[in-house]
């Protein structure tokens, strides 16, 4: 035996409110309240201040920051969607680019106003995008992966080969009426898109669909129609992501090739993977990272894809869990070292 | 006439050839390794380098350059993907990270333009049958040829082929008669890379090293792997000419740009019959209960 | 007691590349029957399993399940008409807690027909069926991830699973490999009870001792092939039997 020589051990305790266990909530005092509600509170609060903040800054420059924001928020969310439910997608530039050009088209085309053209893009690229997917739902994942990676790309070659929509150079369209709307009209839908994915996977819907990402056989055994409802799962994703897709188009006044860039599927996986997967605030504080990583350091230029190309190596090889899996781990337990005795 | 079927053969092999690599990973480990365009284009970019700025003889910048590519190719199994082998999607995202880190990085050295290429073996062009193709073209049938044959023999009449072909067939059974899956694997990346190199260096000089030529190489790799068959050679080189005469007719009786459609919608229409290729050995959803 | 059978099935052959696994099998089942399918390994039990809920295509051969031609139909709905079935290969929903792998089959057509539940009853009926296939109901037990729970909990889940569907006709594959014989008793008793519900059962099991008891049809497969049929004991003592376990006296005298 050692002497003089103290021992410890790392001991980690959860906090004193068992109330956590197995789902069950039972307040007693404000603090356990405050506890369980200010991190639930606060961000969406912040995120719907910041753009009275930052116009308050002088700066409308800032009002694009939002809409990229919520793009990627959104982009993200749609994707670990459908990752949760066992579709690997390395394609969400697909629609993406749907919902961009379909919007862009009616309003170029039909001059239709915005308030009709987003919605329309959304449900356009929503459906195209399902009907185009459909076939190779029954696909092994990794094959599904390799599908969705060359659909854009293939979208892209046959624009430019018939020159429809625009061809190379594109098709211009209207921006938003002005700041506040460009900005909270993202922002909204951003926090809806949220915590409607939130409440829809705490359903028995949801339940079912997550299965399904573990073990589609057994769903099946189950009785229940998997294809049917894995349509069901992409349909909600590609809207989603078709609507991100429809700001796009009016953010830049612009519908061009680029929306199916690569970029689009990359980026919204990389913030999954450093945010976190499985719940969607994990993916909404990934993009929140990645958006504003990208304005600090505007001076890179395109050397930022490959910074967050191996951000997202490392996370995945390290932080498996993502950020916010930690971060909620930490805020519930503490560890601290014991001595042994 | 002549001409589709010359210009279909070369394009068959360089498919082949741009294929072989990524299926062979995919065969033995089960690793999709999507940074395969990355390798391609690095390879293509240190002969390069090695040719023109430290002035090595071409043929010794191609050696070292698949020297180079070799060991990447086996370091990135040995410290990446080994830590999350088996979780597919970390694998593809750790592959695809890597890959994109890679290409993005070389892009920035200042890939603007067409102003980089790599030199034909032999330069100039011949004639066969009244139609004029470059000899570097025939260069592909011939190296493409003779690198299927060494491969073949290898997996049939060496020790280590034998390995890989056990370890394709079952890892675990490999496993539990002594096989280092580890270490095969990691052979079967840095092998992998290689191929990839052997690819760049016949195809790049028909045109320019770009980084967007990196995804496009990706694709293809996936198209002609998933119409024949990961991990079949036959497989490869069948899906191969299917792919590159189909692409070879659309260039000549429609334009050029339709081909990526064509390839694509060859793509669909295996996965919808027969998902896992024409001789792919993935086993059917039936088999799996 | 009807006079058509619930389960028909006429020569279903299924191959898979050379191998012959189901050489056209054909037998019939009756309402509330029991019948035990026992061979060796590799037999073709759990193939034909497969072949008779959808999870496979009979290459040759009808199935028909109360009158209806399912043929070729795909599982969720074979589930629809009231077959339910356990996996040979256990798979519960690993990451997620117990009592919400038994919402799953909760939420299928068919239950949703015959309970009419709403979120939130849901998890009361699950605690239930775990509860009838022997889960403790007021521990921890139902609330632990699947994939912690040792095995024998494990099989009957899946067991609850299966009943959570309301089946008229269960099959069972290999219940109880790997089960302790005290949690065999105690499934066994609960099988029991179903039968006296009325429900139509075919399981595939290795330990005969326990099927002789309870089957009152007994079906043995080997090589594919259905090589005997009839009342338990018969088939336990007939030649074919002894001869596709043991070999013949040739055979052991070798």
């Amino acid at each position: 035996m050692e002497q003089g020589k103290k021992q410890f051990r790392k001991e980690r305790i959860d906090r004193g409110i068992y109330a956590r266990s197995m789902d069950i909530f039972a307040i007693s005092s404000w603090q356990e309240i405050a506890y369980l509600l200010l991190p639930r509170i606060v961000p969406v609060i912040l995120l719907l201040a910041m753009p009275l903040i930052l116009e308050l800054s002088g700066n409308t420059y800032w009002a694009k920051v939002m809409v990229v924001l919520a793009i990627l928020g959104i982009m993200s969310m749609s994707w670990d969607l459908l990752r949760i439910a066992g579709m690997f997608s390395l394609g969400q530039a697909l629609f993406f680019g749907l919902g961009s050009y379909i919007s862009a088209a009616f309003n170029h085309y039909f001059h239709w106003p915005i308030f009709l053209t987003i919605p329309a893009g959304t449900l356009g690229g929503a459906l195209l995008g399902t009907v185009l997917l459909t076939g190779t739902l029954k696909l092994r994942g990794i094959y599904f992966a390799m599908v969705t990676l060359a659909f854009p790309l293939l979208l892209v070659r046959a624009i430019q080969a018939t020159n429809f929509l625009g061809g190379t150079e594109g098709v211009a369209t209207d921006a938003f009426p002005n700041y506040w709307v460009a900005a909270y009209v993202s922002i909204g839908a951003l926090l809806i898109c949220f915590f409607g994915f939130r409440r829809l996977m705490n359903s028995d819907w949801g339940l079912v669909a997550r299965a399904i990402g573990q073990d589609d056989i057994a769903v099946t055994a189950s009785g229940i129609n998997v294809f049917w409802r894995k349509i069901q799962v992409l349909f909600i994703a590609s809207g989603a992501a078709a609507f991100a897709g429809t700001l796009i188009t009016h953010l830049l006044m612009y519908a061009g090739l680029s929306s199916f860039s690569l970029d689009y599927s990359i980026l919204p996986v990389a913030s999954v993977v450093i945010g976190g997967s499985g719940n969607f605030a994990g993916a909404l504080l990934g993009s929140t990272i990645l958006t504003f990583a990208t304005e600090a350091l505007r001076a890179l230029g395109p050397l930022r894809i490959a910074l967050y190309a191996i951000l997202m190596v490392v996370f995945a090889l390290t932080i498996r869990e993502g950020i916010f899996p930690y971060i909620e781990r930490r805020y519930h337990q503490f560890e601290r070292k014991v001595e042994l005795t | 006439m002549a001409g589709v079927i010359i210009f279909g053969l070369a394009k068959s092999l360089e498919l082949a050839l741009i294929a072989i690599g990524f299926s062979f990973v995919f065969g033995i480990s089960g690793i999709a390794n999507f940074a395969y365009g990355a390798f391609y284009l690095l390879g293509g970019f240190l002969a390069y380098i090695f040719f023109t700025s430290v002035g090595l003889p071409y043929w010794v910048a191609a050696i070292v350059s698949m020297i180079i590519l070799f060991v990447i190719g086996a370091l990135m199994y040995r410290f990446a993907v080994q830590r999350i082998r088996g979780a597919m999607l970390s694998e593809v995202i750790v592959t695809m990270g890597l890959g994109i880190f890679i290409i993005e990085m070389l892009r920035a050295t200042g890939f603007i333009g067409h102003n980089r290429y790599l030199p034909a073996f032999i330069p100039g062009y011949i004639e066969i049958a009244g139609v004029g193709i470059e000899n570097q073209r025939l260069m592909i049938i011939v190296i493409g040829l003779l690198l299927f044959l060494i491969l073949w023999a290898v997996t049939r009449y060496t020790r280590i082929g034998l390995a890989f072909r056990a370890m394709s067939q079952d890892e675990l059974t490999a496993l539990s008669i002594g096989l280092n899956n580890n270490y095969l694997a990691m052979l079967s990346m840095g092998i992998g890379a290689v191929l990839s190199v052997i690819a760049a260096l016949c195809i790049i000089p028909q045109g320019f090293l770009t980084a967007d030529g990196a995804y496009e190489v990706l694709i293809y790799a996936l198209a002609v792997g998933v119409l024949g068959g990961l991990g079949s050679t036959i497989g490869i080189i069948v899906g191969a000419f299917i792919l590159g005469y189909a692409q070879t007719i659309t260039a000549t009786l429609f334009s050029s740009q339709w081909v990526m459609v064509v390839t694509f919608l060859a793509i669909v229409l295996v996965l919808l019959i027969k998902p896992s290729g024409i001789f792919g050995k993935q086993k059917e959803l039936e088999e799996r209960v | 007691m009807s006079t058509s059978p619930v389960l028909k099935v006429e020569g279903i052959t299924k191959n898979f590349g050379g191998v012959r696994a189901v050489d056209a099998v054909s037998f019939d089942i009756y309402a509330g029957d029991f019948l035990g399918v026992i061979g060796p390994n590799g037999a073709g039990k759990t193939t034909l399993l497969n072949l008779i809920t959808g999870f496979l295509k009979p290459d040759a051969g009808k199935i028909f399940y109360q009158g209806k031609n399912i043929t070729g139909w795909k599982p969720h709905k074979i589930c629809e008409l009231g077959v339910a079935r356990t996996l040979q290969m256990v798979r519960p929903f690993y990451h997620l807690p117990a009592y919400k792998n038994i919402i799953i089959p909760l939420c299928s057509p068919r239950a949703l027909k015959l309970s009419g539940s709403k979120y939130g009853e849901r998890d009361d009926i699950a605690l239930d069926y775990l509860e009838e296939v022997g889960f403790e109901r007021d521990t921890a037990v139902p609330y632990k991830p699947a994939g912690i729970l040792p095995h024998g909990y494990v099989k009957r889940l899946e067991l609850a699973r299966a009943l959570a569907m309301q089946p008229e006709l269960l099959v069972l594959d290999e219940l109880f490999s790997g089960m302790s014989m005290s949690e065999v008793a105690s499934t066994m008793f609960v099988i029991e009870k179903l039968r006296e519900k009325g429900i139509t059962i075919i399981m595939v099991e290795h330990r005969v001792k326990e099927l002789v008891r309870v089957a009152n049809r007994l079906l043995l497969l080997n090589f594919g092939q259905k090589i005997v049929e009839g009342p338990p004991m018969d088939v336990v003592s007939s030649p074919e039997a002894i001869k596709a376990y043991l070999g013949t006296s040739e055979e052991v005298e070798q």
